[in-house]
């Protein structure tokens, strides 16, 4: 039975689940517990933002509380996938992936390859990505692209509750080392979500939206301002195709393809920084396999090539805006040589 | 026959010298083998170190899981890692432990417990405490045991594990094989404090420091260290001093070692020599037994070079298969 949820209700859920479901999952991470060995309440926070409150009631010490060390438990989680247990380990920010990468992209991706396919690591390390949080430019980054670059991990990043437990319940139970990114800005934002378990396959893209003029593409929090575009293009006849890849490693090129074959132009928005991004990397799929279908050139929404900015004004203006992406979409509908401004106005 | 002073008995003995020798015989060969142009990339040989190996592999079973080093050869052969297939890994062949994806730097075997040789210093670290955890969690007495360089000691990764295994209460066990080099650079120059047991110390983990040279005292004191994780002790950390008979690489003209140091070392600290004069004098091996040993072992590692050399080269769609489970 559903009920509207938020997203990180359902992240709370899917651990719970799982946990039930397999005595072989533990979860790990900096103040996921929070308050251990301090002298107030046990579960005093349940994680920096609250995600895992309450699971330490009911699972114990499968749920653990760790130093900050992120180099030493993100490796214990990968170590211990690789004997048997299924570790879930919050990286509470992905901007902390820069002090316990090696464990990630030298260890867990390259242990099945490099050791002959001898070797399952099925961990999966949560992390918060996103920016609009005001938490400047340490904490708010969106670093998929150097995830999905590295052969050996898979990449997930949900843009809804309903997608994020169904995401991370597959991811849990995936054989594959798994980056699960959180929108931290997309935890309060509910929908309907069965209170049963799920799992959504990865690499199958969600269409939200059908249209037969332009193809939208993107991930996480930008989806929602791709939607926005899409209603604001709806206002001018132009009929956006949205699609929400949801896992970007692997990536579901067949939808994106099938949809741009129809509408013979594309839009890729993406919150990371423009140079080989998940925008880039589509386009160039595209542009390689789908040329003869494009109408016009491919057009890239993303964060411009700088840090996130802590000011509110400049944050708002870093982020890609559903007002930038209906005017790219708006470019492609331009006749060849026209200028976009000409076309807005 | 004479009464047996050691605390492993005639068997044992016999075994723990044939890991040894196997070792030896393994790299010198290897030593040769590469010279003559016939290995492709690194290696790092463990010759001279192999009382460390023997003395804590003695006391584990597949179930207990160890990381290893870049200069992993050792620590293969003792945890029971087939020899031909760590040839032929070497050799770049499909037949090799990692079907020739892994080469000299990642030979592993999680069916014995080994977690993999690993080119990057100090990364081992961490995933031993996580097979310590999964241990741990499991309940089934098993221990994780992390190798690191005298180098490899000045790692974050390394040092933070050590917090973490203390603050777990792991059965985590930290083995810094102190050779005297970090690559080329001495230990005395790049570790700022004069023992392990301080590290140690400093992190709330007992310390032990042996005579790496000497299977004996490494054996005894990693059998209570093991014995003490299992029993939900905690970790602790085994410095074993040591000497390294070859260069950091092979092809390392070792110009930074003192003229005739490795002749020296070779002479007075070779730690099989130094086993099997002990094993003798005490009455309870013969020289025969430990060369028939040498025979053997001899016979396997010519085997060995012979298969890997006739084995087949991985198919070129192997360059493609097992990045995932599935994808």
């Amino acid at each position: 039975m559903a009920r509207k949820i938020s997203m990180k209700q359902a992240i709370n859920e899917a651990l719970d689940l799982e946990m039930t479901r397999d005595p072989s999952v533990i979860v790990m991470g900096e103040d996921i517990v929070g308050g251990t060995g301090s002298p107030g309440e046990d579960d005093a926070w349940g994680g920096v933002l609250g995600v895992t409150k309450g699971l330490h009631a009911k699972h114990g010490n499968r749920l653990m509380d760790t130093p900050l060390s992120e180099s030493a438990y993100i490796g214990a989680a990968i170590g211990a996938a690789t004997c048997g247990l299924r570790p879930v380990a919050e990286l509470m920010f992905i901007d902390f992936m820069g002090v316990c990468f090696d464990q990630i992209f030298n260890q867990a991706a390259k242990f099945r390859y490099m050791f002959g396919g001898k070797a399952e690591t099925p961990v999966v390390i949560r992390a918060m990505v996103g920016a609009g949080f005001r938490a400047a430019a340490q904490h708010s980054q969106m670093l998929t692209p150097i995830f999905t670059h590295i052969p050996g991990v898979k990449v997930v990043c949900p843009s809804n509750a309903y997608d994020a437990k169904g995401l991370l319940i597959q991811s849990i139970r995936d054989n594959d080392p798994v980056i699960f990114c959180e929108h931290k800005n997309l935890y309060g934002l509910e929908c309907d979500v069965p209170a049963e378990s799920y799992a959504i396959p990865f690499g199958e893209a969600n269409v939200l939206r059908d249209g037969g003029d332009v193809t939208i593409v993107s991930y996480g929090l930008t989806v929602h301002r791709a939607m926005e575009a899409a209603e604001a293009l709806a206002k001018d006849k132009v009929e956006a195709e949205v699609i929400d890849l949801r896992t970007l490693s692997p990536i579901d090129w067949d939808t994106v393809i099938d949809s741009v074959e129809r509408t013979g132009r594309l839009v890729v928005v993406d919150e990371a920084h423009p140079r080989c991004s998940i925008a880039s990397d589509v386009a160039a799929f595209v542009g390689q396999n789908a040329f003869g279908a494009l109408k016009a050139g491919v057009q890239m929404v993303t964060a411009p090539h700088v840090p996130v900015p802590f000011s509110p004004v400049l944050e708002d203006l870093y982020i890609p805006n559903a007002a930038a992406i209906a005017d790219a979409a708006r470019r492609t509908l331009a006749p060849t040589g026209t200028s976009p401004r000409s076309i807005a106005a | 026959m004479t009464e047996n002073p050691f605390p492993l008995d005639r068997d044992d003995l016999l075994k723990a010298y044939r890991i040894m020798r196997t070792i030896r015989e393994f790299e010198e060969r290897l030593h040769i083998d590469f010279a003559k142009g016939d290995i492709p990339g690194f290696v790092h040989l463990y010759a001279g170190e192999e009382a460390s190996a023997a003395g804590i592999m003695m006391h584990l079973k597949d179930n207990d899981r160890i990381a290893s080093t870049h200069r992993g050869h050792g620590h293969c052969i003792a945890k029971g890692v087939d020899v031909h297939e760590m040839m032929a890994e070497i050799y770049g062949r499909s037949t090799g432990a990692c079907r020739g994806k892994g080469g000299s730097m990642h030979i592993a075997d999680l069916s014995k417990g080994m977690m993999g040789a690993n080119g990057i210093l100090g990364a081992g670290a961490p995933l031993a405490c996580g097979a310590a955890l999964a241990a741990k969690v499991r309940g089934d007495g098993g221990v994780g045991i992390s190798f690191v360089g005298d180098g490899a000691s000045n790692q974050g990764m390394f040092l933070e594990s050590l917090n973490l295994a203390a603050v777990w209460n792991l059965p985590a066990i930290f083995v810094v094989e102190n050779n005297g080099y970090a690559e080329s650079t001495a230990r005395d120059w790049a570790v700022a404090v004069d023992s392990y047991i301080d590290r140690a110390s400093g992190f709330g983990l007992p310390g032990v420091t042996v005579d790496g040279t000497d299977f004996f005292a490494v054996y005894e004191a990693a059998g209570e260290i093991i014995r003490r994780a299992r029993e939900g002790g905690g970790p602790a950390l085994l410095e074993c001093n040591m000497v390294r008979f070859y260069g950091h690489f092979e092809g390392d003209a070792q110009t930074y070692r003192a003229k005739g140091e490795v002749e020296a070392i070779r002479a007075s600290r070779d730690c099989i020599k130094i086993f099997a004069e002990r094993v003798i004098e005490a009455g309870v091996i013969s020289r025969a037994e430990l060369e028939a040993i040498d025979k053997e072992v001899l016979d396997l590692i010519e085997d060995a070079v012979r298969a890997a050399k006739s084995a087949p080269l991985p198919a070129p769609a192997e360059l493609l298969t097992d990045v995932y489970v599935a994808y």
